[in-house]
């Protein structure tokens, strides 16, 4: 049997994300500098929300914020209907395993795990039973195109193919939120435009929110909502069409 | 899959780096294993030869190990028979014994009239046939052959002598003693022979039983034993000395004098019944000294109670044999702490390295939710896993060097001994050696991971997922 699914699921599917007042600064040996300043942002559910912003403007930071990956100096953050910012280490460990997934830059697969225990993995750290693991990473594969290369180490693979295993592993946990890193950054173009479009049809077969760090013009395409970021500061929200789905 | 197989993987991921740490360790366990089968051995060889000698315990009267030494008469067992007979008897005592036989030992002075000299000496009174069977025992099956007491099957008034009592004695030449140093002879003579009274005593009662047997062993060279008896009146006999034996040990070489038990008995006691100083009690297995002396304190309570006897064993008979122990354990110790810091130090550098190649990963594996504790139990595994590996390794490779060491026929003088003895190293049977080294490995292995784990856990994630 699979672990249970927390009885709030269904409904943290239509929260948005909520950042009020935050601002994080990091410190450079001796000098403080200020990575995000004063954000307040809404980013809808069931969206493909694409951070832009040039080098250096802040989006990574805003991403790792909201993947609860790292914590404001000032500030709240609401993800999936939680306070993520009073949360402790191992419930925000938790809080991730159940509601977020992660796509990184360089595919970040565990090396000495084959693709399928790659998507596995999250599944195990869940508790799911080994049968229930097996038809969810096969169906995740074979969706992300990558049935016949499961038993293949992530050396064994090209980047477009790892950046696949690792959207299906982001996948394998159903969700709230997938964040993204520069996704296309270590893809060439036709590649990168393939993942996108991957992105964008998982998105919407699995409904779920995306969310992106992107400088790539494709992405930015793609996107229905686009958040403008420049030294810190949210300088612009373009958002496309609302979706009944996206209303907060 | 499991902590343990992803720890296992992650060993491979880099293998010259795991089997240069597995050698490590493998090498720090098999010196700490052929050490400690080394000292097993010294401990069985020194634990059989004063077993030999003095048996597992000995029936004495209670205060004779403290004051009886030097008068045997008033610290002596009297109704020594009957207590042997007891022993021999006791349908629970008596499965366990393999020879009880009775010794007697006092201080006397030897003198070779001949050449005119003499010295003090320390005579034991044995019953030489049950000696040799007590020289037989090998309760833990070393490569050593058993030698014969020299006074078995002898006449009784012969004597085996140490070989500095010999060269002090003159005896060198017709006992064939070699390496012997000639004395400077002295500038006036130690004595012109026995006085005339205590020369007629040798010749007189003591040795009166003996004089037929003492035709046969006439041609050999003759001392003269001259004791304290039980009424404090000086006695002497005259015993033919059947050789010199080195007795391993200078201080005692220089003063032994071994006798038959009748002929020692005859000259502390005349014609007074006979006693002896110790009832030797040597097991079939070293193992069942506490039941035995269970038995026997039931047994002297029970049927000796008038009598002043306690119970002593080997090894407070014996106190080379706890310090010789000692001393070991203090090297085994001080080697196995010095072995268990190198693999910690190794370990904990594979460990760290790991973590610093990792930094990413362990970023990643945090990302999508695993908490701090599984990323410490991901290291720590691996160093389990290694000292596990670490362990099986190093016990076989010690089990087969051991095997290869007892077969090249290597032998060594261990302190107090006479002869060569096989260079043993005892590692296959000793289970609690064997397995408190493995867990000891693999302990070390564990505390070198601790650290290099909880850095690993306490990695900001942020910062670990740059090293991507």
């Amino acid at each position: 049997m699979s672990a249970p699914e927390p009885a709030s699921r269904d409904r943290s599917r239509v929260h948005p994300v909520v950042l009020k007042g935050v601002s994080k600064t990091y410190r450079l040996d001796d000098v403080d500098v200020p990575a995000l300043t004063d954000i307040d942002l809404v980013i809808l559910p069931n969206r493909f929300t694409v951070l832009s912003g040039p080098s250096g403007s802040g989006k990574t930071t805003l991403l790792n914020l909201v993947g609860c990956i790292d914590r404001p100096d000032q500030g709240s953050i609401m993800v999936a209907g939680k306070p993520v910012h009073t949360l402790s280490d191992d419930e925000l460990s938790d809080f991730r395993a159940r509601q977020l997934g992660f796509v990184f830059q360089t595919f970040n697969l565990i090396a000495v795990l084959t693709a399928f225990e790659n998507v596995e993995y999250p599944l195990v750290l869940a508790g799911m039973d080994a049968p229930a693991r097996r038809e969810r990473v096969l169906q995740l594969l074979d969706s992300v195109g990558l049935a016949a290369h499961g038993r293949k180490r992530p050396g064994q693979l090209s980047g477009g193919q790892r950046q696949r295993v690792a959207i299906a592993r982001a996948l394998a946990r159903k969700p709230h939120l997938v964040l993204a890193d520069e996704p296309t950054a270590n893809l060439d173009s036709k590649t990168g435009t393939e993942i996108i479009e991957l992105m964008r049809r998982m998105q919407q077969e699995q409904h779920v929110s995306f969310v992106f760090s992107s400088h790539d013009p494709k992405v930015l395409e793609a996107a229905d909502d686009a958040v403008h970021i420049h030294d810190g500061r949210i300088t612009s929200v373009d958002r496309g069409p609302a979706t009944a789905e996206a209303q907060p | 899959m499991s902590t343990l197989s992803l720890a296992w993987r992650n060993l491979l991921r880099n293998r010259r780096r795991s089997l240069m740490t597995l050698v490590a360790m493998v090498l720090g366990l098999v010196a700490v294993l052929l050490f400690g089968g080394y000292i097993r051995d010294i401990n069985y060889a020194l634990q059989s030869d004063f077993v030999r000698l003095t048996g597992h315990l000995q029936i004495q009267h209670k205060d004779y190990f403290h004051f009886g030494s030097g008068n045997p008469a008033a610290y002596g067992i009297s109704r020594y028979e009957r207590v042997l007979e007891t022993v021999k008897t006791d349908p629970v005592l008596a499965p366990l014994v393999a020879v009880a036989t009775p010794m007697l030992q006092f201080g006397a002075i030897a003198g070779n009239s001949a050449a005119g000299v003499s010295r003090t000496v320390f005579v034991t009174g044995v019953v030489p046939d049950d000696q040799s069977r007590m020289r037989e025992w090998n309760g833990y099956g070393l490569r050593m052959l058993a030698r014969r007491l020299p006074l078995s099957g002898s006449a009784p008034d012969t004597a085996v002598i140490g070989t500095g009592v010999a060269r002090v004695l003159q005896l060198c030449e017709p006992l064939k003693v070699s390496d012997c140093v000639a004395a400077a002879a002295p500038s006036e003579p130690q004595g012109a022979g026995l006085p005339a009274d205590i020369a007629a005593l040798a010749d007189s009662g003591v040795n009166a039983g003996a004089a037929a047997a003492s035709a046969t062993s006439a041609a050999r060279p003759r001392i003269e034993l001259l004791a304290a008896n039980a009424q404090g009146a000086p006695n002497v006999a005259a015993v033919n000395v059947l050789r010199a034996e080195f007795q391993g040990i200078k201080e005692l070489d220089d003063v032994y004098v071994g006798l038959h038990l009748p002929q020692a008995q005859r000259l502390v006691f005349g014609a007074a019944p006979p006693q002896v100083t110790a009832i030797a009690l040597q097991l079939h297995h070293t193992a069942d000294m506490p039941a035995a002396r269970k038995r026997l304190e039931e047994l002297l309570a029970t049927r000796f109670k008038d009598e002043p006897l306690g119970i002593i064993d080997f090894e407070t008979l014996n106190p080379f044999y706890g310090q010789t122990l000692a001393m070991f354990a203090a090297i085994f110790g001080f080697i196995s702490v010095l072995i268990g810091a190198i693999v910690l130090f190794t370990v904990s550098n594979t460990m760290s390295m790991a973590v610093v190649e990792r930094t990413a990963e362990i970023g990643t594996l945090r990302a999508i939710g695993l908490r701090r504790a599984g990323i410490r139990a991901i290291f720590l595994s691996e160093g389990v896993v290694l000292g596990c590996f670490g362990a099986l390794l190093g016990t076989v490779a010690a089990v087969a060097l051991a095997w290869v060491i007892n077969h090249l026929g290597f032998t060594w003088i261990p302190p107090g001994r006479i002869e060569p003895v096989p260079l043993a190293v005892r590692v296959v049977g000793e289970n609690a050696m064997l397995a408190g080294s493995a867990i000891g490995l693999v302990v070390v292995a564990a505390l070198s991971a601790i650290l290099p784990a909880a850095r690993a856990a306490r990695m900001n994630i942020v910062e670990a997922l740059r090293h991507a």
